[in-house]
């Protein structure tokens, strides 16, 4: 029985084949079964983890924001509310499904499933630790700008179909605003694709090292102000204050999902805090290093085997996750933080600021790739220079927290009692 | 590669069947109850006036066209860019530079033009020459 060498699906469905049935993988007649069935698998999984990730981010999401705005938010449901995702859902799923009589009835149905589709679908390649990828597209990261298009269809369907003006304002405004951010984020997935030399996604991660000073994101001048273009415009894309012009509910109701209800309703959310995840994973892939962990390389990780094998893969999901989940945290706090643009704000946001931006983010990297020898003192200098810049906007952050806290409490005597910190076990 | 693209087929189609089928298990536990009220659209609570099959504002429609060049743009930038490091180890990195820098001065080119035009403003002015006497 010869072992796994950690490679993508296909190689474990090969190793399902000739050690477990003892066939021939190319001979076989039942070989596209169990190809099947690894494809199966791999989308229960990720449909199981988008579950239980885009559930719980509801709760956080609900808790961040009590805490922000100095009130307590669900905390029922479960031991300090973790349970509340549970009970929406069930919520949902129990009430009554409308669909108006005015309405284009089988779009108005097909929409969802749109969205959804678009939604999972970048999970393809999204890779969730060393080996943990479901499958490896040559081409991912153009397949990922491809298949979230998809969304914006089924938004463009969902608000069109509703036959309601409010819909109809949501879902043309998210068509206009997420196809216009689509531009600068392809252009700052460019910078990276220039760094890599590749388009798959594992390629990417490889290409950095698992200490910051490795990352994308540390590079060099252009690719640091690239991160931040990056993350600003998936926020956009995501649908997320400062830019849910689509369903700013001070202006239309909610946007391209007013006459939506049930379940049909929390499809459209699931997508929501879906993308969280997609959009963290997106930039902490292209920047922050992915899932390597520092010290070891990925060959190591794939010489390995048996139980040490197994537990690379697990550090490295940890590695990734905590990464994730840290953007995912900024984006949430920059929602109850920034107050929403304005749509004409928004466009030029993106078309006067972001997209010249990153055109002149490009012709700086291949600039500094052509003159700058990989691997060189010079390259070790601005590496370094620009990791401390990074841990520089880190300690800015949290000094930028405190000194509003401090404020605030000089000021309003309600929160005078309010302590900074509370143990997430124990908050009130 | 088959495996790859299938592996995406597979990913769309437990998709569209977990959504398919959530609704279906909604409809047989929810409640079902017609009335004409609830039917309508919703307008605030008012009766509708209307439907939501009006002229609508056009700038959405310049705002699409220029992403759809833009994007066509890209497409053909992302090819160049793959192949940039291969050409630099090969040290034609000067080449590939001044080609990948040569789309993106046409790009910007082309952003300054509709810039220019105005096509970027949200709020256009009517000058005097627009409107047709």
């Amino acid at each position: 029985m010869d072992r796994w060498d950690g490679g993508d699906m296909k190689e474990l469905a090969e190793w399902v084949i000739r050690d477990l049935f003892s066939k021939n993988p190319d001979t076989w007649q039942y070989t596209w079964a169990i190809y099947l069935a690894g494809m199966a698998l791999a989308a229960v999984i990720c449909l199981g983890f988008v579950a239980v990730f885009a559930g719980p981010v509801t709760w956080v999401e609900r808790r961040t924001a009590g805490r922000i705005m100095s009130r307590i938010g669900p905390n029922r449901v479960g031991p300090q509310g973790v349970l509340q995702w549970l009970a929406d859902g069930i919520k949902n799923l129990l009430k009554e499904d409308l669909i108006p009589d005015d309405a284009d009835k089988p779009l108005f149905r097909l929409a969802p499933y749109l969205v959804f589709s678009g939604m999972f679908g970048t999970f393809v390649v999204l890779p969730f630790g060393a080996n943990l990828i479901a499958a490896d597209l040559d081409i991912g990261v153009l397949y990922l700008m491809a298949v979230t298009t998809l969304v914006v269809v089924g938004l463009l369907t969902a608000g069109w179909a509703s036959n309601s003006k409010w819909a109809l304002y949501g879902g043309i405004r998210s068509a206009a605003q997420l196809v216009s951010y689509e531009v600068p984020i392809a252009f700052a997935l460019l910078v990276v694709v220039i760094s890599t030399g590749s388009l798959s996604t594992q390629a990417i991660i490889k290409a950095q090292g698992g200490w910051p000073w490795q990352w994308f994101v540390a590079k060099n001048p252009f690719t640091f102000i690239a991160f931040f273009l990056l993350l600003t415009s998936a926020m956009a894309e995501g649908n997320r204050i400062p830019f849910d012009l689509p369903e700013a509910e001070s202006e239309l109701v909610a946007g391209y999902n007013t006459e939506y209800s049930g379940m049909r309703f929390l499809f459209f959310l699931f997508e929501e805090w879906a993308n969280l995840w997609i959009m963290g994973a997106i930039t902490t892939l292209c920047f922050l290093g992915g899932w390597q962990i520092p010290g070891v390389s990925p060959e190591k990780i794939s010489a390995s085997s048996g139980w040490t094998f197994v537990g690379w893969q697990l550090l490295s999901f940890a590695i990734f996750a905590a990464k994730v989940s840290w953007i995912v945290f900024i984006v949430i706090q920059a929602r109850w933080t920034l107050p929403r643009l304005r749509v004409d704000q928004l466009m030029s946001t993106c078309w006067k600021y972001l997209v010249p931006m990153t055109l002149v983010c490009i012709a700086g990297v291949l600039f500094m790739d052509l003159y700058i020898v990989q691997g060189g003192i010079t390259d070790k200098i601005i590496r370094w220079i620009m990791t401390l810049l990074g841990a520089a906007v880190i300690v800015l952050f949290f000094l930028r927290a405190r000194y509003n806290y401090k404020m605030d409490k000089d000021k309003y005597p309600g929160l005078r009692n309010e302590k900074m910190w509370y143990p997430p076990y124990r908050m009130p | 590669m088959g495996y790859d693209f299938g592996t995406v087929l597979i990913f769309l189609i437990i998709a569209a069947l977990f959504v398919g089928v959530s609704l279906v298990f909604g409809a047989l536990v929810r409640p079902k109850r017609n009335e004409p009220d609830k039917a309508t659209i919703y307008e605030c609570g008012e009766r509708p006036i209307g439907t939501a099959r009006f002229n609508f504002n056009p700038r959405f429609y310049v705002i699409a066209l220029v992403f759809i060049i833009f994007d066509v743009e890209i497409a053909l930038t992302y090819p160049v860019a793959v192949v940039f490091k291969g050409w630099l180890k090969e040290g034609m990195g000067g080449i590939a530079f001044v080609e990948i820098l040569t789309f993106i001065a046409i790009l910007a080119a082309a952003l300054a033009y509709i810039w220019g035009k105005g096509n970027l403003e949200w709020m256009r002015e009517i000058k005097e020459k627009d409107t047709h006497k």
